[in-house]
């Protein structure tokens, strides 16, 4: 069995007296693809804010590679390999993109002045690795300047430039264009095929049945199925099964309606 | 000719950007200078408004503003000012305010004054000062970030509550320091050099350190993304309060200076000291080119934006106009500067 590279165990998170999470795992193991599945609400962005310590849990443990962490936080989740593509995409649009590359992990040299020149060199070689071919920009182009599909290339970028052992992309195909989803999905293979993890929250399922090796659905801040790709015959079953866990006793009108949909694709 | 036609022609497309636009995207990394004027564009601006200002003074009195007598003036009080611009540079790119560093100022430069009376070394006095202002500063700092207080309340608050309690303790008393004249601290920080106030060199030397402070440091560079986007900042592990209370911290050192060098021209601490300062300050930082929305800002800009600001007064005086003028001269050039600013800068979301 490959190397379980993290684990969160039992994982709770209340806001007040409303539970987000109620005792959650999710475990990645190394070169492993997961997809995070749930409805609107289900928890999703909150396990993926306390994975990358942005959000702290109520309850629950965290092990990196086996070792429970204390004092996790969003600078120990980077120092541990984990890098996270936020859904907002997490930039400071006035300033240049060498900047957000290196936004928090800042190449700095004789007391702590920036490597200007070195960062410049190290943005450019990212922005080529990820097809950012586009002559109009230099890493000195300001992010505000970007469309959508070129900010979540900056943020990609920032996700691959150490070689992080996890990269979660939290809806990362939201609000972009099919040529941008399809860059995305590339993108995805890719670091497979360099043998990293990945975590993909998505809420299109038909696009996280393609590249997953396991599927984890939360339902209303629980886990309510953990499956193998394998074992699911297609993706109409993982819809069929999230349906019945978020409307049990079934609500066949609605199922009928997504499969007229499905048809009509 | 053709303008007749043409309208018909382009009017589908008015609002779809032309392939024409997308030109103006380009970097513009062709030539160094293109870019140097598009990377410095706000404190370029800055120094714009500042020649044309000058010119009209200079119109207006030729003889005065050619007499070294003015320039020396305006080069001993200005320095003053500047070593409070330059922080609050930082603290408005950072999305904060700190209207406390007038009280800063003067407490800290009551220590320097405690410190030279009781007759110990002036350097030991600045090295009091310095600690006072990092204190003070932290002590801000702290209430606004860890207090979660908003900063424009809460640092105008601690200004009225430091200055009460420098009134409280010295009862409006002064304290005169005729020993500084003949000591090395005084040489070195207050003397002239070829006919040249000495303090302007030590100010400019604080501007170009801020400024590669601010450009090439990590500590500016995180200044300027927590200001642009705190979330970001917090979710790429940036301790974002820590960076904030830094800043204050920081206009805590740069007040302790101002605070030192006014007490050491006019070798008289007053319970007052620094309290003119708080408005053209602020109006220094905008002036430069600094937005009020944080994430961006000019050091130098914020720094020749004192220099217009400290000419303003005297420009007016010796075009010959009366004192009255000053206060509304004042306003046509922070209003001027804001919408030229404005009209400069684009502001992306």
């Amino acid at each position: 069995m490959a190397e379980r590279l993290i684990e969160l165990r039992d994982i709770s998170k209340s806001y007040g007296q409303v539970y987000a999470l109620g005792g959650v795992d999710l475990s990645v193991d190394r070169g492993e693809v997961v997809g995070l599945l749930g409805d609107n609400g289900a928890g999703k962005s909150t396990l993926i804010k306390i994975l990358s310590g942005v959000v702290k849990p109520t309850s629950g443990e965290i092990l990196v590679r086996g070792k429970p962490v204390t004092g996790w936080s969003a600078a120990r989740s980077r120092e541990a390999g984990i890098e996270t593509v936020f859904q907002d995409r997490a930039l400071a649009v006035q300033q240049t993109i060498v900047r957000n590359i290196f936004m928090g992990r800042e190449l700095t040299g004789f007391m702590g002045f920036l490597r200007v020149n070195k960062e410049i060199e190290e943005a450019s070689r990212l922005m080529r690795e990820i097809g950012f071919t586009s002559k109009v920009f230099t890493p000195q182009s300001i992010v505000g300047q970007l469309s959508g599909g070129e900010r979540q290339g900056v943020a990609i970028a920032r996700a691959i430039y150490k070689q992080a052992e996890l990269i979660v992309l939290d809806e990362p195909t939201t609000a972009l264009s099919l040529t941008e989803t399809a860059k995305v999905f590339h993108f995805v293979r890719q670091v497979r095929a360099s043998g990293r993890s990945i975590l993909f929250i998505g809420h299109n399922i038909h696009h996280v049945f393609d590249i997953a090796d396991r599927f984890v659905v939360l339902d209303r801040g629980k886990v309510a199925l953990t499956t193998d790709r394998s074992e699911v015959k297609s993706a109409e079953d993982l819809i069929n099964f999230m349906e019945e866990v978020a409307h049990p006793g079934g609500l066949a009108g609605l199922h009928d309606a997504g499969d007229a949909e499905q048809r009509a694709r | 000719m053709s303008k007749t036609m043409e309208p018909d022609l382009h009017e589908p497309s008015a609002g779809i950007p032309r392939p024409s636009a997308q030109k103006e995207w380009k970097h513009p990394s062709d030539h160094w200078m293109r870019g140097f004027i598009l990377d410095n564009r706000a404190a370029l601006g800055t120094l714009a408004v500042f020649i044309v200002m000058m010119a009209v003074f200079m119109i207006a009195n030729p003889t005065v503003f050619t007499t070294w007598y003015l320039y020396r003036s305006v080069l001993t009080t200005l320095p003053v000012a500047l070593f409070v611009v330059v922080p609050l540079v930082f603290v408005v790119t950072c999305g904060e305010i700190d209207l406390s560093f007038p009280a800063t100022m003067g407490f800290a430069s009551w220590v320097f004054a405690l410190v030279v009376q009781a007759g110990y070394d002036p350097f030991l006095g600045i090295a009091a000062a310095l600690i006072t202002g990092m204190l003070l500063g932290f002590l801000v700092g702290s209430l606004v970030v860890y207090g979660g207080l908003s900063s424009l309340i809460a640092t105008l608050g601690m200004n009225f509550l430091l200055r009460g309690l420098i009134q409280i303790i010295n009862e409006g008393k002064s304290m005169a320091l005729t020993s500084l004249s003949d000591s090395w601290a005084y040489t070195i920080f207050s003397s002239q050099l070829l006919g040249i106030p000495v303090q302007i060199f030590w100010a400019i030397g604080f501007v170009v350190l801020s400024a590669m402070l601010y450009n090439r440091h990590r500590f500016g560079a995180q200044v300027r993304v927590v200001g642009d986007n705190p979330d970001s900042a917090q979710q790429m592990g940036i301790d974002v309060k820590r960076v904030r209370v830094k800043v204050f911290v920081f206009v805590g050192i740069g007040a302790a200076l101002a605070g030192t060098f006014s007490v050491m021209i006019n070798f008289t601490w007053w319970p007052t000291a620094g309290d003119g300062y708080l408005l053209p300050v602020l109006a220094s930082v905008f002036v430069g080119g600094t937005p009020t929305w944080g994430g961006i800002g000019t050091v130098v800009g914020g720094a020749i934006g004192a220099v217009t600001v400290s000419f303003i007064q005297t420009g007016v005086v010796a075009a010959g106009l009366s004192g009255f003028y000053v206060q509304f001269f004042n306003g046509l050039i922070i209003i001027l500067s804001l919408l030229g600013h404005k009209w400069n800068q684009a502001r992306y979301r």
